[in-house]
């Protein structure tokens, strides 16, 4: 019985346009038998809760190198609540000081992953957590 | 691993050698690989063509590289104080960087703005924030640079109203405005307008430039950003010159002679950790424009065949994990951009995949490059590697597989047309994807990330107060409350019509900044008649 592949959206919030983490990403997930989904750059909060709701993801994977991450993320998970899609895995990627870590977690983040992780520890987490 | 065939013998530590974008590279290099080659030809005399050796005769003998290190970040206020501090130090031109909410055209109080204010770059709204931007700083004797795309033109209109302000003659302001339109569909990802409302936008500020400030480079064609996407070295020459092609023919269409305008061209390429890869790269790409400019376009002036450059170490080598050994990459990354001949350099900080630098980081990549300078003994010579059967070699390689991709570009009928069929950015996301596969492979090593790690302390960063909106919103709307209205409507309404047309829009532009429009007011107008444009993902 063939197991349901894990559906994952990889976003880019806010204004930022770094967008070579979030694409290699996107592919190695897809490589390693996701169905996974990249938004685009420039996404505000709704549309990206809009779109794990219409895509019915598992997953979302965030990519953020702004420095907008307190402000965009916090915003994104209470969008996701306000929809019942508090059961999605929240991930995050990018610029993120060691700081703010534990408060972004805290928040509902369920990973950071900081510069140099490799794709397979991703593809390991995203696997392991569904 | 390095890959071996079953029973195979080797002496070598990997089954294959290759640069950090995967070129094949031989255990020896000599005469034999450069039959052919014509020193006279091929090489030449720095400062005559075909350049490869440099530019001008005497290089850093006569004037060192210009040591432009990129800073920004917060209010106007905080990054005047540090412009001030890097050019206490020694730095010899100053960068501006933006942030996000100013280089897409949006004021620090637009919705979009939130979280993002100060926190890339400098937040600029208007000619007062320019104005406070360059408070104390004469623009007739330091040149500025401004790493600015979409929005140039009127980021340029502001600082050329300073200057007025300041009583300085236009002729004799220096600087550079990125302005380079085409990398940002392939690579930086900053567009607002579509295509040709874009190149339109661009060719206006070339042709004002050429008119008014002659000393005053109005683009900087880049590959820096096309080689941080994940490109080749090879992909960010040919890339960045086929966009200097693309530059050329639209001025030219637009009736410009090419000795009045290709003189004020320059260039921008990224300076990464293979170090003969890039000084390749360098002297290749010198060679690939003194040909393209005078047998393509026919150009008869020195000035406008002889390839000027900026260069900046590589962000995107840069690491999370020891970010100590970020001082060492950044130096021999620096090295490579001298040996290279560089006319201008910027070199990053240890802190770059956390923060924007601090105070303590940036002053240390600056005394990186004086160190080069005055320490190593590089600047005593011109093109100290000229005649090595390596570098040679690789500069006709780099030189030959360049021109494969510019005639390619040229087959599919340009720059457009190709990005309009995702080809370069196919290619930089295949680049960047090979690579990455590599690295978690380890075939790729990266000290301290895939290799050598250790224990991970936290170092001091900086960090932007998010009350920098704030503050920049109440500045705006006193702007509003104290600047005529009436002015700022009729100049609004008069560039819309002039943008629906074919006229300059510089001098429309640089009257709706003297009234103190907004930048997000000034690029509204335009997105009202351009419209905006949204890319087909590639990943």
């Amino acid at each position: 019985m063939p197991e349901k592949r894990i559906r994952v959206l990889i976003a880019k919030p806010g204004l930022d346009g770094h967008d070579r983490g979030a694409k290699i990403i996107a592919r190695a997930l897809r490589d390693a038998g996701m169905e996974v989904i990249y938004t685009g750059l420039r996404q505000t909060p709704e549309m990206i809760a809009s779109a794990a709701v219409q895509e019915d993801v598992d997953v979302i994977g965030l990519s953020i190198l702004s420095g907008a991450h307190n402000t965009l993320v916090p915003q994104l998970l209470d969008l996701l609540k306000q929809k019942g899609m508090s059961d999605v895995t929240v991930l995050l990627g990018g610029t993120i000081p060691e700081a703010d870590i534990a408060g972004l977690k805290k928040a509902g983040v369920a990973e950071i992953f900081l510069p140099g992780t490799s794709t397979q520890d991703i593809v390991d987490f995203v696997r392991g957590r569904k | 691993m390095p890959r071996r065939e079953a029973g195979e013998k080797s002496s070598e530590r990997a089954f294959e050698f290759t640069t950090v974008s995967g070129y094949p590279i031989r255990g020896l290099y000599s005469s034999a690989d450069l039959t052919g080659w014509d020193p006279d030809r091929d090489l030449g005399s720095p400062g005559a063509p075909p350049y490869t050796r440099g530019i001008h005769p005497a290089m850093y003998r006569s004037r060192l590289w210009t040591m432009r290190q990129f800073a920004g970040f917060g209010s106007a206020q905080d990054t005047n104080k540090r412009f001030r501090y890097l050019l206490s130090q020694g730095q010899a031109g100053l960068s501006a960087a933006f942030d996000l909410p100013t280089l897409m055209g949006y004021d620090s109080d637009h919705s979009l703005a939130e979280g993002e204010v100060g926190k890339c770059g400098v937040a600029i709204s208007s000619l007062a924030d320019m104005e406070a931007l360059f408070d104390q700083i004469p623009l007739g004797n330091v040149s500025t640079s401004m790493t600015i795309n979409s929005p140039a033109a009127i980021l340029w209109a502001m600082y050329l109203a300073v200057a007025e302000k300041q009583g300085v003659d236009w002729k004799y302001l220096a600087g550079t405005l990125q302005n380079d339109i085409l990398k940002e569909y392939i690579a930086q990802k900053e567009y607002i307008y579509p295509p040709k409302p874009s190149m339109r936008l661009v060719i206006d500020t070339i042709e004002f430039g050429a008119r008014h400030t002659p000393k005053f480079n109005p683009i900087s064609i880049s590959g820096y950003h096309i080689r941080e996407a994940g490109s080749t070295a090879i992909q960010e020459l040919a890339f960045t010159l086929r966009d200097g092609i693309e530059y050329v023919e639209w001025g030219i269409r637009r009736g410009l002679a090419v000795d009045d305008f290709a003189p004020a061209l320059s260039f921008f390429f990224n300076a990464h950790n293979d170090f003969f890869e890039e000084i390749t790269k360098y002297r290749a790409a010198r060679r690939i424009w003194y040909k393209t400019m005078t047998e393509r376009f026919g150009s008869k002036l020195a000035r406008s065949s002889a390839l000027r450059f900026h260069a900046q170490t590589a962000g995107c080598s840069l690491t999370a994990q020891q970010p100590y050994n970020n001082v060492v990459r950044t130096a021999l990354q620096a090295l490579a951009a001298v040996m290279g001949g560089a006319q201008s350099l910027h070199t990053n900080s240890l802190d770059e995949a956390w923060a924007l630098p601090t105070e303590f980081a940036a002053t240390l990549a600056l005394r990186t490059q004086q160190i080069l300078a005055h320490e190593t003994g590089v600047a005593n010579t011109v093109d100290p590697l000229g005649g090595s059967y390596f570098v040679e070699t690789l500069t006709n390689e780099m030189e030959e597989a360049a021109w494969k991709y510019i005639r390619k570009i040229d087959e599919m009928g340009g720059m457009i047309p190709a990005i309009e069929q995702g080809y370069p950015q196919r290619e930089i996301a295949d680049a960047s994807y090979r690579y990455q596969v590599s690295v978690d492979r380890k075939e790729k090593i990266i000290v301290g990330v895939n290799k050598f790690t250790g224990e991970e302390s936290p170092i001091e960063i900086l960090r932007i107060d998010e009350s920098v909106r704030a503050q920049q919103s109440m500045h705006l709307k006193k702007l509003r409350s104290e600047r005529s209205n009436d002015e700022v409507a009729r100049q609004l309404t008069s560039l819309r019509k002039a943008a629906q047309g074919t006229e300059n829009l510089m001098p429309h532009i640089y009257a709706a900044v003297k009234a103190y429009a907004t930048l997000g007011e000034i690029c509204d107008s335009l997105r009202e008649v351009f419209g905006t444009h949204e890319e087909v993902s590639v990943t």
